[in-house]
């Protein structure tokens, strides 16, 4: 059973390629270079060094979103339209559940964040227990200094991973104090075979329907939503 | 020989769509799906929304292709798709799922000019002859391209400002027109009369450029005067005045280029070529000359993905392939 991992949903581009469970072969880069232009070439390339034809797939694995609009559909329409040709099944994973995999067997509250400017966060909360990662507070598109009061409240240690962790350790060391944990950079960039982990007690999705968790309304439907109100 | 299947997908703008094309002549199956009624509310194509939809849509619309088609992957020779020009956002979604379809299948990856795809519309109805002249003209162009063989495109003149569908968009916003509004221009203007001499951008005497924004501002401040003036001007007459300067630039310079480059054959092309007051106009112009002028009826005039499997068999023939680094390309030129 081979499974394909898909990331592009942030900063980073990820594939990987799992045997069952085994990890057969991971490509990442954490640069800001297109990833329109250079995910399929990376498929490819693992693809070929690992000896295995297209045809072996079994299942795609997503990452998809939230995160920039466009990385997340680049990821999701080469994901679906792969699994839809070669008829094999689709799982879609929030990409903050996959960052929050960076810190799984920490027994320890996982905040996995990206930045989505003017101060707000996509972000939810996560936490390690004996190698699980569970699901504590809902994925979501919020302030980060409310967010982190919120935090705050639990009175418990809280690992932070995010690509953005740099230009925000200052705030968060502000509002957390002793409580908020921040690892070296590597652990800030997400593995693509995570989502696989992840995925593997998720059921497949419908591969026409699944589309990807923005977390927000495109600005003109938020627009035209609040007009309709309004009136 | 061997029949050539081509699959063709097009994400340029506001259509997701998917087709499949044999000999680059015949539809097998041509499915659009329209979100025009999405982007209704908003008063035009809003890029974000437009992308959200085609990956809501796309595998969708290719298994209907397929399904229309009776086809099978054994059957489809090559995958093409819109490269460019257009929302780079909704390209994206056409370009990476062609690769993953390229690269699933294992089948040649062919990326395709739009206008290219827009003149080789023309071919699922007539064989081409030439050299001929191509009058493109849609929401997003209006260009001249000459073709002295297939694939071989040589952009004579084009617009400087707005395309000609953008000004009749933005006419029919000032007449309080729903979205598109082309179609109500074309069918207000039919019951009107030109009763206003509005400008002709000509440009230098031996240019095919086109420019749109001067006369789109005279219709502007035309009605502003009216208004201020309490002056009422009918709709009707006001859109039969615009229509007029378009179609005589449009037709004038075509007929001209026609004449000078001694086409054998001159096509329409785009969403504008479904607009009647061009088609009249072209007609009387050309009904002069022997020169014939091909017009595809409407529902190969608007975006559709058999144009761009059309124009990709060429590609495929001439053996012009994409590679896996194919990307969206906004500003893509004709070549
Ligand atoms: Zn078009």
């Amino acid at each position: 059973m081979h499974t394909l991992a898909i990331d592009t949903s942030n900063q980073a581009l990820g594939v990987a390629i799992l045997k069952d469970k085994e990890l057969v072969g991971e490509i990442i880069t954490n640069i800001a270079k297109n990833h329109s232009v250079r995910l399929m070439p990376a498929i490819e390339y693992l693809m070929e060094n690992v000896n295995l034809s297209v045809n072996q797939l079994d299942k795609i694995v997503v990452s998809k979103g939230p995160g920039s609009y466009t990385g997340v559909r680049i990821g999701l329409t080469t994901a679906k339209t792969l699994a839809w040709s070669l008829n094999i099944p689709i799982v879609g994973v929030s990409s903050l559940e996959v960052l929050a995999y960076r810190a799984n067997f920490s027994n320890s509250f996982i905040c996995p964040f990206f930045d989505a400017r003017r101060g707000l966060v996509y972000t939810g909360l996560y936490e390690s227990r004996e190698g699980n990662i569970d699901l504590v507070e809902k994925d979501q598109n919020t302030l980060f200094a409310d967010w982190l009061d919120k935090l705050a409240t639990f009175n418990q240690k809280i690992i932070f991973i995010s690509p953005d962790i740099e230009k925000n350790a200052e705030i968060i060391r502000e509002r957390l104090g002793d409580n908020a944990i921040i690892p070296e950079m590597t652990y800030h960039t997400p593995r693509p075979c995570d989502i696989a982990i992840a995925a593997a007690g998720k059921d497949p999705e419908d591969t026409h329907t699944i589309t990807p968790n923005y977390l927000r309304l495109a600005e003109a439907e938020a627009n035209w939503l609040k007009q309709q109100k309004d009136n | 020989m061997k029949d050539t299947y081509i699959l063709g997908i097009e994400t340029s703008c506001d259509e997701t769509a998917v087709a499949i094309v044999k000999n680059g002549k015949e539809i097998i199956s041509n499915v659009v799906a329209s979100q025009i009624e999405s982007h209704k509310r908003f008063g035009g194509v809003v890029p974000e929304i437009a992308s959200r939809h085609h990956v809501e849509q796309i595998t969708i619309v290719l298994e209907e292709a397929f399904e229309e088609s009776g086809l099978s992957w054994d059957d489809i020779d090559a995958v093409s798709v819109t490269e460019g020009p257009g929302l780079v956002g909704a390209l994206l979604i056409g370009v990476n799922a062609a690769k993953a379809l390229a690269f699933a299948k294992q089948k040649p990856l062919i990326g395709v000019h739009h206008i290219a795809g827009h003149i080789y519309a023309n071919r699922l109805e007539e064989e081409f002859q030439f050299p001929l002249l191509a009058l493109i003209v849609s929401g997003g162009h209006t260009e001249l391209v000459l073709m002295k063989e297939h694939g071989n495109y040589e952009v004579i003149g084009e617009t400087r400002d707005d395309a000609a569908g953008e000004a009749y968009d933005k006419v029919a916003r000032m007449l309080n027109l729903p979205y598109p509004g082309g179609p109500h221009i074309d069918r207000l203007a039919a019951e009107g009369e030109v009763t206003i001499d509005f400008p002709r951008a000509w440009l230098e005497e031996d240019s095919y450029d086109f420019s749109f924004s001067g006369l789109k501002s005279a219709v502007i401040n035309r009605i502003h005067n009216a208004n201020q003036k309490g002056e009422t001007l009918k709709q009707e007459d006001i859109a039969a005045s615009f229509q007029a300067s378009v179609v005589e630039v449009l037709a004038t310079k075509t007929l001209k280029a026609a004449k000078q480059y001694q086409v054998k054959q001159v096509i329409v092309a785009g969403g504008v070529a479904a607009n009647k007051g061009l088609r009249a106009e072209l007609e009387a112009k050309f009904s002069e000359t022997d020169i014939p002028l091909l017009i595809p009826p409407l529902k190969l005039c608007t975006d559709n993905a058999a144009m761009i499997a059309a124009a990709g068999t060429i590609n495929y023939e001439q053996g012009r392939r994409s590679a896996m680094d194919l990307n969206a390309n906004p500003s893509l030129t004709l070549r």
